[in-house]
């Protein structure tokens, strides 16, 4: 090991000094290989130039392809890295276990939609609309805020929880209250108009397709909200929101009033989330109760800590990498090779570029065509299955895929899986070198045979599947910076 | 002595339940001065910080700031009234940089609005980096034990002896006038708990804070105090001159039991 060069201090660790835990960070952080090249070129670059590369590479996006799908799909992305990115003023920052959070998202859409429709027969101009849902979600989280500002960690969640389930209650409910009908019940509110700016009505749909112009005005919002939250983050107020996070006893000792803090992560969350929520109900056109629910506040929250908490440019990719994903393996097409490059990206990044990952890929290869061989021998059916194109041609020839599934292959198949996998956390280095390969071939017959029939579920089983590796392998999230709790 | 004390405390108690933590305690730190307080585990040196710094309220008695009292403020305002502690366990804010747990630290003393910041303004930036340069100054203090190159590492990476300095940096930061300070040498080696003494000397000359200090390490408590104060089970038992408290009786007994004294 060479001693990093760019220290000034040319002595070793003395008694009493630090200087190795110290340098303990240094040391580490830098990856050699063209890997550590390119991180170290990253790292150099400023924030705004990521910023720019990304918002122009979004804007680009309607040039390359004029599919409605793939825009819409673009738009959601960037609605859902905004809604991400206010989840980390008070997750990220302030350390506040908030389940409500949605509910905020909801109070914007309906706020949006209640006065941009003919539920009331009111249609306020977008310029006033939006602004206005802005400062009535910022006071709708102060209010939350007020009676659980004393709360933390899960006595907070369940306050916040409640906030959310009576909030659906009330937009459930809301066509009677008093008689009138408020928020359309569970119908909800149809007819929403688009937002009209520059003194024109921006439709959805231009000529058939998705309109470019809300891919851009959700970018815009987008790229608002993150220069704000930087900026925001670098200043006395950001500082204190981190401090109150990591010790809230000794942020208040060091004259920081982490009460009034606590009011104001609550109040830029919900604002932030209110923003997003106007442009999600003009684009819906509709807003309904049901989309704001519970297993949206999950969706959020795994993007936020997926793309590590506290780290705006990590929770952005969050986002982007569970809203992309989560479309794309809708497609059970497009899933089924992704899958493939993940899972050879995924060992190439356990082995390294090594003569064992060449080995047990060979070994996983020949095993595959054994079996297929043993398989085909015993009865022709079994390995019969239908094959279409030349990628599916050949996984076939490997892969056994039979005409007909008896219905306890699968499940039997599956759990088998599970179970080797757990298994293989127990074993010796040896052992989990020798199972893996026909773990890893079970794998492609689960997911060719199993899951792919039911792409629904799968989505949502291999969203986990990452979620756990991810959080084993970087509990930090991408892009979080290392965390410690307790030292 | 200066006329009126900076700080001053009146007929303090506090209880916990039916444990009296403290009781009837009197004690006056004038400006300039350094106090220490000692007592054996349990005498209720930690819970006079925190009755001090608001973050107990006291049962009966007045606490005096500048003859204001300080009684029933939140811990935050008292702290802008020039009162800072450290920590006897040591809660720094880990996973921020160094630099940055000194610099939230000056948030009471800044004003730049949440609008102001998102928008950074020429007025915004000047304050950051007046903040900046305080804190950087603040942590100079310490010369060569926080150096330079460590200010933009977390806090985690620090060793024990730095995390109880950048404690002391951090309530700097706060400008205040007076420094609690709980147990600064604890967990150093013998050459760092010299450092300590001569540091809080320098804290009261260079930077002119009065200083109230807890300490256990008998050298350090000798070498910087202009008064001792003891305590035991919540009552200050003798105040003085270092030499008139370590040598006075009922002090041995309260550190080493009857018998002790007995024999002595």
């Amino acid at each position: 090991m060479s001693q990093p060069e760019d220290l000034q201090e040319p002595s070793g660790p003395a008694i009493g000094q630090d200087e190795w835990v110290a340098r303990h960070g240094e040391r580490r952080s830098r990856r050699s290989g063209w890997i550590g090249d390119i991180e170290e070129r990253a790292r150099r670059a400023p924030w705004w130039a990521w910023l720019v590369l990304f918002v122009a590479a979004f804007a680009l996006l309607p040039l390359v392809s004029h599919d409605g799908y793939v825009r819409r799909v673009a738009f959601e992305t960037a609605l859902y890295m905004t809604l991400a990115l206010g989840l980390n003023i008070v997750v990220g920052w302030g350390g506040l276990l908030d389940l409500g959070y949605v509910a905020f998202y909801a109070i914007g859409a309906y706020g949006y939609a209640m006065l941009s429709s003919p539920q009331f027969g009111i249609h306020l101009p977008t310029v006033v609309t939006v602004p206005l849902m802005v400062v009535v979600g910022a006071i709708a989280g102060f209010l939350v805020g007020l009676p659980s500002r004393r709360l933390i960690g899960d006595y907070l969640a369940i306050v916040t929880l409640f906030f959310l389930q009576i909030t659906q209650t009330v937009l459930v409910n809301g066509d009677q209250i008093a008689g009138h009908d408020l928020t359309g019940g569970a119908n909800g509110i149809i007819n929403v108009d688009p937002f009209h700016l520059f003194g024109h009505d921006i439709a959805v749909q231009h000529e058939g397709v998705f309109a470019v112009a809300y891919l851009y005005i959700a970018i815009a919002f987008f790229a608002v909200v993150y220069v704000a939250l930087h900026f925001l983050n670098d200043s006395r107020t950001g500082r204190a929101w981190r401090s109150l996070r990591e010790d809230a006893l000794a942020a208040e000792a060091m004259g920081m009033p982490v009460n009034l803090l606590k009011l104001m992560a609550f109040s830029f969350g919900a604002a932030t989330a209110a923003f997003t929520g106007t442009l999600f109900a003009a684009v819906q056109t509709s807003v309904f109760p049901l989309t704001f629910s519970f297993a949206l506040v999950i969706t959020v929250y795994t993007m936020v800590i997926l793309g590590g908490q506290g780290s705006l440019a990590g929770v952005a990719v969050g986002a982007i990498v569970v809203n992309v994903m989560l479309e794309f393996l809708r497609d059970p097409g497009d899933a089924r090779i992704l899958i493939y490059v993940v899972g050879v990206l995924a060992l190439a990044f356990a082995f390294g570029r090594t003569r064992k990952l060449a080995v047990l890929l060979a070994a996983v290869v020949i095993f595959g065509f054994v079996a297929h061989a043993v398989a085909e021998a015993i009865n022709p059916d079994w390995v019969a299955g239908p094959a279409a194109n030349g990628f599916d041609q050949a996984l076939s020839n490997w892969v056994i895929i039979p005409t007909e599934l008896a219905n306890w292959v699968g499940p039997v198949s599956y759990i088998g899986l599970v179970c080797l996998a757990l298994a293989l956390t127990l074993m010796s280095p040896r052992w989990r070198y020798v199972v893996l390969v026909p773990t890893i071939y079970l794998g492609t017959f689960v997911w060719e045979n199993v899951l792919l029939a039911q792409p629904d579920a799968t989505r949502y089983i291999v969203l986990g599947v990452m979620l756990i590796g991810l959080m084993i392998l970087r509990p930090n999230g991408l892009l979080g910076e290392r965390r410690v709790e307790i030292v | 002595m200066a006329a009126a004390p900076l700080l001053e405390l009146r007929g303090v108690s506090l209880a916990f339940g039916g444990l009296k933590v403290v009781s009837g305690l009197d004690l006056h730190v004038a400006e300039g001065e350094v106090v220490s307080v000692i007592g054996p585990n349990g005498a209720g040196k930690t819970t006079l910080f925190n009755l001090i710094t608001g973050i107990y309220e006291p049962d009966e008695g007045d606490i005096l700031l500048n003859e204001r009292s300080i009684v029933g403020l939140e811990p935050h305002q008292i702290n802008r009234l020039g009162v800072a502690r450290t920590f006897q366990t040591l809660r720094l804010f880990l996973n921020m940089s160094v630099r940055e747990n000194v610099m939230a630290a000056a948030y009471g003393g800044t004003k730049a609005g949440v609008l102001r910041s998102m928008l950074r303004t020429p007025g915004m930036r000047r304050e950051e980096q007046e903040i900046r340069r305080q804190a950087e100054e603040h942590l100079s203090f310490f010369g060569e034990r926080l150096k330079g190159y460590r200010w933009d590492q977390p806090a985690y990476s620090l060793s024990y002896a730095n995390r109880r300095r950048l404690e002391i940096a951090r309530a700097m930061a706060t400008g205040p006038k007076i420094l609690l300070l709980d147990e600064p040498a604890a967990g150093m080696n013998p050459v760092e708990t010299h450092e300590i003494s001569e540091l809080i000397a320098r804290l009261r000359s260079e930077a002119g804070y009065t200083i109230l200090v807890i300490e256990h390490d008998m050298h350090v408590v000798e070498g910087i105090s202009d008064r001792v104060v003891a305590l035991d089970h919540g009552i200050k038992i003798v105040e003085g001159t270092f030499e008139k408290v370590a040598t006075d009786p009922r002090v041995v007994e309260a550190y080493l039991g009857t018998k002790a004294a007995v024999t002595k």
